[in-house]
């Protein structure tokens, strides 16, 4: 059986569903304009007044924004409240030039909540549930944003953070966690500790299932968490701009709902920012309809992605976003061929004998540009034997050939020298000084 | 057949500079004693192997530390410290057509040398060789060379 948080809204038909986004929509262009000068200064520009947004279709016709546009409006120009109305501000951690503060309404963080709990609902979190908040708490939303979701629903949260991982474990168990939020990487890291304690989750542990989010993973990654940890793997979605992690999927796992009634998204074509049809894979743009102190039109956020607005099995009409398959902003350009960490990850994950850990260093020599994938060689691989050992580096080698169309250099290396990390990874060294 | 097989210890290593001493230091500290070594390098990572007096303290204590390790039965051909001792161990093993994975050999104080091998098919070079008369020595030779 399915629960819902709020089944009226997520089953309405879709028909009734575009016609509150159609509302939402009219009025956030108007408020927009009339409480923000820099979207009056956008559209004036533009040569759109909100008269002009009648219905959905109107949309394409709204200018987009961009990280760059909070960026230049730091910290608080692109604001619709005045101070006194903000109960709270995140801020991004500003490692690529300034930071982006988002700010929120007493309403926005309600929303922001209630998406959450139509989300862990949907992954049968509830009541009987103990969530334990491995999301960084602080600027980042990860943490307070799950940790508000999961008091939401009734469950009690742990707000443990990232990181002191030997005593994330102890609490699990003497708490009896059944659900466990964090990156994925960090997660796998966890597992590590767990296998090093003697433990595993099943026996030791009350964990049922994990809400992975804030980096992309594949679907093969997800396949070796489940089989190896015997928990429900789940990708949840959302960044800080938006408010935070706001998705997930629900049980049946096959794409995050998307909650029409607070935010309308399009897929466009990244390079003439055209909107593409259902289906076809382009860049994620996303409206929010409801936020109060910062609301966003056509935000680009960078996440590549294909919507199915298919209604999906447990009854939702929501249209759902099919698993991020990696940002515009991670691809990498090797030797003129554009090559996405999650595609490698993917590739590398299908090969038993190479273990969750992996890195992609970029380097130029002379004029060429190299890819070194550093893949660890675990107990269970280990061949004493060197020529088996090799032929796992021509086999990781020639499955990378064979997807991306690039020769890389598969260099095998000791478990635990690639960085362990307690929020994203990082995946990608790029080392090229151009 | 136990008694004619040695464990042999093999560590997987990234070829780079301090590695070695790293793992001598656990194996000096768990008063390990190595009685045969050899690094076989490829590239940018090589493979450590050795026979050691207490096997088991070693590959717990490496793997600990955090290194890739495994055990592998290897065997211990005496040979007499004389030219073609060697020739003649290669003939026995080639004319029964078992394949030496790899080898290595150091000549002990009993004026004897000792041939540590990995072959592909252990249990037929174990009888080859006993019918030829040659010596393999087990674990507990080992401890006493």
């Amino acid at each position: 059986m399915t629960d819902y948080w709020d089944p009226l809204i997520e089953r309405m038909p879709v028909d009734e569903l575009k016609k509150v986004q159609e509302e939402k929509l009219v009025q956030l262009v108007n408020y927009v304009y009339n409480h923000s000068p820099f979207y009056k200064k956008r559209f004036d520009k533009a040569g759109i007044s909100p008269d002009d947004i009648r219905s959905l279709a109107d949309i394409t016709r709204l200018p987009f924004t961009t990280k760059q546009d909070l960026r230049d409006t730091y910290p608080t120009g692109m604001f619709c409240v005045p101070q006194k109305m903000i109960v709270r501000y995140h801020a991004s951690s500003g490692t690529t030039g300034k930071p982006i503060v988002v700010g929120y309404t007493q309403n926005d963080i309600k929303e922001w909540t209630i998406s959450l709990s139509r989300a862990l609902t949907s992954i049968g979190v509830g009541r009987e549930d103990v969530v334990q908040v491995g999301y960084g708490y602080g600027l980042f939303t990860g943490g307070l944003g799950l940790h508000y979701g999961a008091e939401m629903v009734g469950a009690s949260a742990i707000p443990t953070s990232s990181g002191n991982t030997e005593r994330q474990i102890e609490l699990m168990q003497d708490l009896g966690s059944t659900v466990i939020a964090c990156t994925p990487s960090y997660f796998l890291y966890m597992s590590e500790v767990v296998n090093k304690l003697g433990l595993n989750f099943k026996d030791d542990t009350k964990l049922k299932c994990g809400v992975f989010g804030a980096e992309p993973w594949s679907q093969e990654m997800r396949q070796r968490i489940e089989t190896q940890t015997e928990i429900k793997a789940y990708d949840i979605f959302g960044t800080s701009e938006i408010s935070g992690p706001l998705f997930t999927e629900c049980t049946y796992q096959d794409g995050i709902h998307i909650w029409a009634d607070q935010f309308l998204i399009e897929v466009i074509d990244p390079k003439t920012g055209e909107q593409l049809p259902d289906g076809e894979r382009g860049e994620l743009v996303v409206t929010t309809l409801v936020k109060e102190a910062l609301p966003l039109i056509r935000y680009r956020i960078g996440d590549l992605t294909v919507i199915n607005s298919e209604p999906c099995k447990c009854g939702r009409t929501h249209p759902r976003i099919m698993r991020i398959l990696g940002r515009t902003d991670d691809m990498i350009i090797v030797r003129g061929i554009n090559v996405f960490p999650g595609q490698v990850e993917a590739v590398l994950l299908t090969i038993p004998e190479v273990a969750e850990h992996y890195q992609l260093i970029i380097d130029r020599m002379g004029e060429l540009d190299t890819m070194t994938v550093q893949v660890e060689v675990t107990k269970d691989v280990f061949s004493d034997k060197i020529s088996d050992l090799m032929r796992l580096e021509k086999k990781v080698g020639k499955s990378l050939k064979t997807v991306l169309n690039l020769s890389a250099k598969v260099e095998l290396v000791e478990p635990g020298t690639i960085p362990r990390s307690m929020g994203k990874a990082q995946r990608v060294i790029d080392k090229r000084k151009i | 057949m136990e008694n004619k097989m040695i464990k042999q210890i093999s560590v997987f290593a990234e070829n780079k500079p301090a590695r070695l001493e790293k793992m001598t230091e656990i194996l000096k500290l768990a008063n390990i004693n190595i009685r045969a070594f050899t690094i076989a390098e490829a590239g940018d990572f090589g493979v450590l192997r050795m026979v050691v007096d207490k096997p088991d303290i070693a590959h717990r204590q490496l793997n600990e530390a955090g290194f890739t390790v495994s055990e592998t039965d290897v065997l211990g051909v005496e040979m007499s410290d004389s030219p073609g001792a060697l020739h003649e161990i290669a003939h026995i093993l080639g004319s029964n057509n078992i394949n030496v994975d790899y080898a290595y050999a150091f000549v002990t104080a009993t004026q004897k040398a000792l041939l540590i091998i990995r072959v592909d098919n252990i249990s037929n070079a174990i009888a080859v060789l006993g019918n030829a008369g040659v010596a393999l020595i087990g674990m507990k030779e080992v401890e006493k060379i």
